[in-house]
């Protein structure tokens, strides 16, 4: 075990996956910089610009290579930069990389990993601080990953990197610094539809990825006090999503709050809700919970985008009118 | 710049003209019984017939090792069949059957046929060409020895990965031949209408992409241009890029009775149908009207056990709407009752 940081975790998995597999490249722009958030820092000199390849800004043309580069028998890591430049290359990764395999009868396969830093950080705007996890959970084909922790980012780019379908990878711009304990061992995978629990409690499922899950934490220690136990499970892997985990934890706690960064409307948590609702509307004591920002573009000034995040104190004060605390 | 439109006049072998004539014969089969079979609605969707075009499948194709690649587009069929498709398998999966190239999950814009180094036609316009960019650049990185070469039309040269992975083909240094099919129609809209400036080859070439210019309904000269440029992008030239002037002799689609074109002038082009070309071409060089005709019907009962074969086949075990998919995530098959 080691204390790193989410970047640091990440960068380890590339590094331990490209010495792994020789077929393991990574593209992009800005790659041979180490990458805008300096994740890919070092690997040019360990690797060689041919497998840390900077591209030019053609984001379908990044994505499109990327399939056909997978379709012939290498495994690209898809560096977006940001969440919201992907969508330049939405037809590449959702008529193409998502329906090869299945539209060529198998013949196929597409392993790539996605990378889309995403969500709001530091007054970003309306184009930079994007949360669209809930589009490629839509999309057949696609396995939609966003992890929280610097171990499960290791953990987890691990797994993706060896899966041999595509991954949307999903990693928050607002973690990169975050410290936690990371397994050195080459080896550390975690595996791809498997939730964590991040904290026990009696009286209320919360269910929520990404950073939401350090929210989500804060506001169960808050809760706490106030004599509510929230249970919190970070999700991990949108698609395929943990069922089993969330529906043993609502069977205990008998209720569900559903929280993301992400635009409530049409949210990944509507899904979670539904499904919860249909197979468990007869243990809820009480009306299952959403939280999600406003359908509202996000703005740049400060108050106006604080206006849009999920706070700690919100989700305690919702936990208390669910559990009529 | 030489000036690259005007190739050597080239001197072709009987035999070799022979075997494009050959190739581009059973392409037209296998289309007259695919457009048939969609009149008649037992293949389904959308057929794009190649019809008219058949020279530039042949011409390149037969270039190309078993190895080499190459993408195609939703008026694909040509191509495939030119890489080495097995006709069957592609009217297995145009009636949506099994056995067909992609077990019937494809259809006719979808065919793809790895084991012969056909990566996939593709329902949206361009999408073809950042993918065999990729495979290319997926050779190189594997250090194989393959060119890739990327069949387009007219109507993808205004989207932008078209210049896109151009740009990348030349940035990287990649083995792939473009190849433009100019049959001068973006679906029911005359390219020309639609595309500003002096067109694609200038394009190509603002981005450092040698282009040339052939005529796409001369299955020896393209044969003989492609000849050419494909040894040299193997022996790691860069990407070229070939424009191939020729018509769609039908409508954009089988159901298209394209009354939006010059009726006259169209009806003129079928005198430039590379098929007839080719023709007299070979009774020049001393090929009997028997001889001729034998190629024909040859390639015409082919077709016709095709064509019967798929008809009679099974269509897919229904599980396989879901498999495929992805390993983890996907729904699961329940028998229906
Ligand atoms: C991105 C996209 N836009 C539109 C279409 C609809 N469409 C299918 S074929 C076609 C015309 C393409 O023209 P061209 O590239 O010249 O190919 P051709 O049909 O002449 O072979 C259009 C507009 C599509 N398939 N994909
Ligand atoms: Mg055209």
């Amino acid at each position: 075990m080691s204390t790193i940081s989410y970047q640091e975790a990440a960068l380890q998995a590339v590094a331990e996956e490209m010495r792994r597999d020789r077929r393991v490249w990574a593209l992009g722009e800005d790659l041979g910089r180490g990458g805008v958030f300096g994740q890919y820092g070092g690997l040019l000199e360990e690797f060689g610009p041919e497998r840390i390849a900077d591209t030019p800004i053609s984001e379908a043309t990044i994505m499109g290579a990327s399939v056909g580069a997978a379709l012939v028998g290498t495994r690209p890591i898809v560096e977006m930069r940001f969440a919201d430049f992907a969508l330049c290359a939405v037809d590449e990764m959702v008529n193409q990389a998502a329906k090869a395999r299945f539209m060529f009868g198998g013949q196929a396969r597409v392993p790539m990993v996605i990378r889309q830093p995403s969500g709001m950080w530091r007054s970003s705007a309306a184009q930079h601080s994007q949360s669209l996890e809930a589009w490629y959970a839509h999309i057949p084909g696609l396995i939609v990953v966003a992890p929280y922790t610097p171990a499960d980012n290791k953990g987890l780019l691990k797994t993706a990197i060896r899966c041999d379908d595509p991954v949307i990878y999903i990693e928050h711009k607002d973690n990169w610094a975050l410290q936690g304990e990371v397994p050195d061992d080459a080896d550390y995978l975690v595996p791809l539809g498997a939730a964590r629990l991040a904290r026990t409690g009696d009286d209320l499922t919360l269910v929520t990825w990404s950073k939401m899950v350090g929210v989500a934490e804060q506001a169960a220690e808050l809760a706490a006090e106030q004599g509510i136990g929230i249970e919190v499970i970070d999700l991990r892997t949108l698609w395929p999503w943990d069922q089993e985990m969330v529906f043993a934890s609502v069977a205990k706690t008998k209720r569900l709050m559903v929280v993301h960064e992400a635009v409530q409307a049409g949210g990944f948590g509507a899904e979670i809700a539904a499904t919860v609702a249909e197979h468990m509307a007869h243990v809820l004591t009480a009306p299952i919970c959403r939280m999600g920002a406003p359908r509202a573009p996000i703005s740049y000034a400060k108050p106006l985008e604080d206006l849009l995040r999920i706070t700690p104190e919100q989700i305690v004060a919702t936990a208390a009118r669910q559990t009529g605390v | 710049m030489p000036n690259n439109n005007a190739h050597p006049k080239h001197n072709i072998d009987r035999d070799r003209l022979v075997d494009l004539y050959r190739t581009m014969r059973r392409i037209r089969a296998f289309e007259e019984a695919a457009e048939k079979a969609s009149l008649s609605g037992q293949v389904g969707g959308a057929v794009h017939l190649s019809i008219g075009q058949e020279a530039v499948a042949a011409g390149v194709c037969a270039n190309l090792r078993k190895t080499d690649q190459i993408t195609t587009t939703h008026r694909g069929h040509g191509h495939c069949i030119a890489k080495g498709t097995d006709p069957g398998a592609m009217m297995l999966e145009l009636f949506g059957k099994e056995g067909g190239t992609c077990g019937g999950k494809g259809g006719s814009m979808h065919i793809a046929d790895f084991k012969v180094g056909m990566l996939g036609a593709n329902g949206v316009v361009a999408a073809g060409i950042p993918i065999a960019v990729g495979a290319a650049h997926g050779a190189k990185l594997l250090g194989e020895d393959r060119v890739v070469v990327c069949f387009f039309g007219d109507g993808a040269i205004n989207r932008g990965p078209f210049m896109e992975g151009l740009n990348w083909a030349a940035v990287f240094k990649l083995p792939v031949l473009f190849v433009c099919e100019h049959n001068g129609f973006a679906s029911t809209t005359h390219s020309d209408a639609v595309t500003a400036g002096p067109g694609a080859n200038a394009r190509a070439e603002s981005l450092g992409v040698e282009a040339f210019t052939v005529d796409g309904n001369d299955v020896a000269a393209v044969d003989s241009m492609v000849g050419d440029l494909i040894p040299r992008i193997r022996g790691g030239s860069g990407p070229k890029f070939l424009s191939a002037h020729t018509y769609r002799l039908k409508g954009h689609t089988s159901v298209d009775p394209a009354h939006y074109r010059d009726q006259e002038y169209a009806a003129a082009q079928w005198e430039q149908d590379p098929l007839r070309r080719a023709t007299a071409e070979l009774r020049r060089l001393g090929l009997s009207k028997e001889q001729l005709a034998s190629i024909d019907n040859e390639a015409d009962a082919e077709m016709a056990v095709v064509t019967d074969a798929a008809e009679a086949a099974a269509p897919p075990a229904l599980e396989q709407a879901f498999a495929d998919i992805q390993d983890i995530g996907a729904p699961v098959w329940r028998e229906q009752s």
